[in-house]
């Protein structure tokens, strides 16, 4: 399959990664390595939170939505990273055994002024349950690489 | 943490420091962001990047664990003055995180977080908003990641 250049990416293209299943031991994991709060690692003890009961961290859904649209088109890409995220929301808890996809929406391309061989792709993301729900949704611009640097468009 | 009423703007209520090794930074990305200039030496030296670098997710994954150590052992030394301990988390979200610098093998990351707003909640009572704004600067003095949260913080029972 050819590599996804910056070219390849319109506005308003929508496609879906996934699923992914993701398991009570992998949210625990997780939060014991990065975010060890009681809500992320304990039933009892995230029952009497705000979060009503075991919930990943927010960021084990931003981790878990970049894998998957890694997996999904840009390790098949010429990425060339990301200068940061505008925003990301985290509307509802990911609870144990959740079959989450990512739903990835191009809102906006435009070529580098500053570098040539570069271009800015920016995406909605949004982390969605069996329900078609969004958990998480992010706002971000990845830099892609030109397959005609240069070039207008 | 302390009660949201008595938090003030401007306070800076967590700093921390965290070295990035090459094999923490490799075994993240395999995990989570398995992009080639963040699991493979050769393939980085030949990306823009010049070399291997931290995926930036793990730059802030790193960030929350600090932020979550610096809160145990503040909550631990309120405890032991027999001081109220308030509820917080989760967060609502965050908003203009900026990677504004690779994270390099070696790299000495110093964290801060300062307070920049805080607000009731309108849809949890007994409950504030923190936002703060977190910075991490390299052993350069050069910024590599900022961003901002916002989190739930229980109101002191008098003010709730």
């Amino acid at each position: 399959m050819a590599k996804l250049h910056f070219e390849d990416f319109q506005s308003g293209a929508v496609a879906v990664y996934g699923p992914r299943l993701v398991t009570r031991e992998e949210i625990i994991a997780f939060a014991a390595e990065f975010d060890p709060q009681p809500m992320h690692l304990d039933e009892a003890a995230a029952a009497n939170t705000l979060l009503g009961g075991l919930g990943a961290s927010g960021w084990h859904s931003c981790c878990l939505l970049m894998r998957m649209i890694a997996d999904g088109f840009l390790l098949n890409s010429s990425s060339m990273g990301g200068p940061g995220v505008e925003e990301v929301n985290w509307l509802k808890p990911l609870r144990p055994g959740t079959a989450i996809r990512v739903r990835s929406t191009v809102l906006e391309t435009r070529a580098s002024n500053s570098r040539p061989e570069m271009g800015l792709v920016r995406f909605l993301f949004e982390v969605i349950d069996e329900s078609d729900a969004a958990m998480t949704t992010m706002r971000t611009t990845l830099m892609l690489g030109r397959r005609a640097p240069g070039a207008r468009r | 943490m302390k009660y949201f009423d008595d938090l003030r703007r401007g306070d800076v209520i967590m700093t921390g420091r965290h070295t990035f090794n090459a094999d923490e930074i490799k075994a993240f990305a395999t995990r989570f962001d398995p992009q080639l200039f963040h699991v493979d030496e050769d393939a980085a030296a030949q990306s823009h990047f010049g070399a291997l670098c931290a995926s930036g997710w793990q730059t802030a994954a790193v960030w929350m664990r600090l932020f979550i150590d610096h809160l145990r052992d503040e909550t631990d030394a309120m405890r032991a003055r027999g001081e109220p301990i308030a509820a917080s988390g989760p967060a609502l979200g965050i908003r203009d995180l900026k990677w504004l610098k690779p994270v390099y093998v070696g790299d000495v990351i110093d964290y801060k977080s300062e307070i920049t707003e805080l607000r009731v909640s309108n849809s949890r009572p007994g409950f504030g908003l923190m936002t703060i704004l977190s910075t991490g600067v390299n052993q350069n003095g050069v910024p590599a990641i900022s961003f901002l949260s916002t989190t739930f913080v229980e109101r002191r029972p008098d003010q709730a």
